[in-house]
């Protein structure tokens, strides 16, 4: 899922500090899992805001909602009128859920609530953790499963580097060496053998490299 | 005229089979504690969310606490580690949004501590005075004091 965090308070009551009426948009699928921008996390951070501006002075007309998506019309389309009786919006949805809003509604103001951080799951209660980095052309068919273009902090393809020690990443030592982890994983799979092979040199332009992306899927056109 | 002195408004979050039961212990022990304290009994201080304690702040709170049973003995077998964690976080919001943090407590009781229930009463009935009204509360204008 896509993993975000809550922006400190002082960015957002900046962002809003010279419009009135504000509501706080909760967006109820990825944000909401990674209690970052659900619709707990909207009403919290509508209560924090009416009382930063209550102890200021300012309006507190500060209103929350939230929708199951905000990267899909048929969830923001209802919203409509509650959006036009606002002045501005937080959304807190990721960057996707923001870019949409900003889509829908041209002449309103809508602010990202959330930091949108990475692609990942998880691991525990209360640690997320990256998995993916949507490179477009995924390998882990090679790699035992275990992503080195996300989880190396160097992408490397054929790795591990002189960094990794006793398993881990020199760039944190609290971090597992994605190679480690191949190897680990290569080897219960009785895929050792996988480690020899030379992996050519990946190409980005299914990346970030090659610009935007799209898929058209002609099928599914209505 | 002489003002009168700031009477704080407090909200405890009690769970029912600990924290209720104390207070409890403490009425038939005929312990008194401060009337500043309203009670909201919940089954288990685990129900106890972020946003209920700020809900409590925005609506006038001078002070908030959370009365959980001892660790390792909770009904719910660890809501009141959760209660615990919540509290922590909450803390660090009221500390961003500038209520302070230092007007949220967490406490641990058995059934039996009515002595206990009512010695925190005053307790956090002394810290907040001491403190004055919620920043939010004098900025509504419902300060008694």
């Amino acid at each position: 899922m896509i993993i975000a965090q809550r922006k400190p308070l002082e960015e957002i009551k900046e962002m809003v500090a010279s419009y009135e009426k504000v509501l706080v948009l909760g967006c109820g699928t990825c944000v909401a899992v990674c209690f970052a921008g659900g619709e707990k996390e909207a009403k919290l951070l509508a209560s924090e805001l009416r009382m930063a501006r209550q102890m200021e002075g300012k309006s507190t007309q500060i209103i929350d909602h939230t929708i199951q998506r905000q990267c899909e019309w048929e969830f923001i389309d209802p919203i409509k009128e509650l959006v036009a009786s606002v002045d501005a919006v937080v959304s807190t949805a990721c960057g996707i859920g923001v870019q949409g809003m900003a889509e829908r509604f041209e002449d309103k103001p809508i602010f990202p609530g959330v930091n949108t951080t990475f692609l990942g799951m998880p691991v525990q209660p209360g640690e997320f953790v990256e998995r993916c980095q949507a490179c477009g052309d995924c390998i882990l068919d090679l790699t035992g499963g275990v992503c080195p273009v996300a989880r190396c902090a160097k992408s490397l393809m054929n790795g591990p580097c002189g960094g990794s020690q006793n398993g881990k990443c020199e760039v944190n030592p609290e971090t597992p060496c994605a190679w480690q982890l191949i190897y680990d994983r290569l080897a219960k799979l009785g895929q050792l053998e996988r480690m020899m092979e030379i992996m050519p040199a990946k190409n980005w332009s299914t990346s970030r490299d090659g610009g935007l992306r799209k898929i058209i899927r002609e099928d599914l056109k209505l | 005229m002489s003002e009168t002195p700031f009477e704080p408004e407090i909200t405890a979050f009690v769970c029912q089979y600990c924290g209720d039961m104390a207070a409890d212990s403490a009425g038939w022990n005929r312990i008194s504690y401060p009337a500043n304290v309203k009670i909201v009994r919940l089954p288990c201080t685990g129900k106890v969310d972020v946003h209920h304690i700020l809900n409590a702040f925005e609506h006038g709170a001078d002070g908030v606490y959370v009365v959980a049973c001892p660790e390792g003995n909770c009904h719910h077998i660890n809501g009141n580690l959760s209660a615990k964690r919540r509290v922590t976080y909450a803390k660090s919001l009221l500390d961003e949004v500038g209520v302070g943090g230092n007007r949220l407590e967490m406490f641990h009781v058995t059934a039996a501590q009515g002595d206990e229930f009512a010695r925190i009463a005053a307790e956090m009935t002394e810290r907040i005075r001491a403190l004055g009204p919620s920043p939010v509360r004098r900025a509504m204008g419902k300060s008694s004091g």
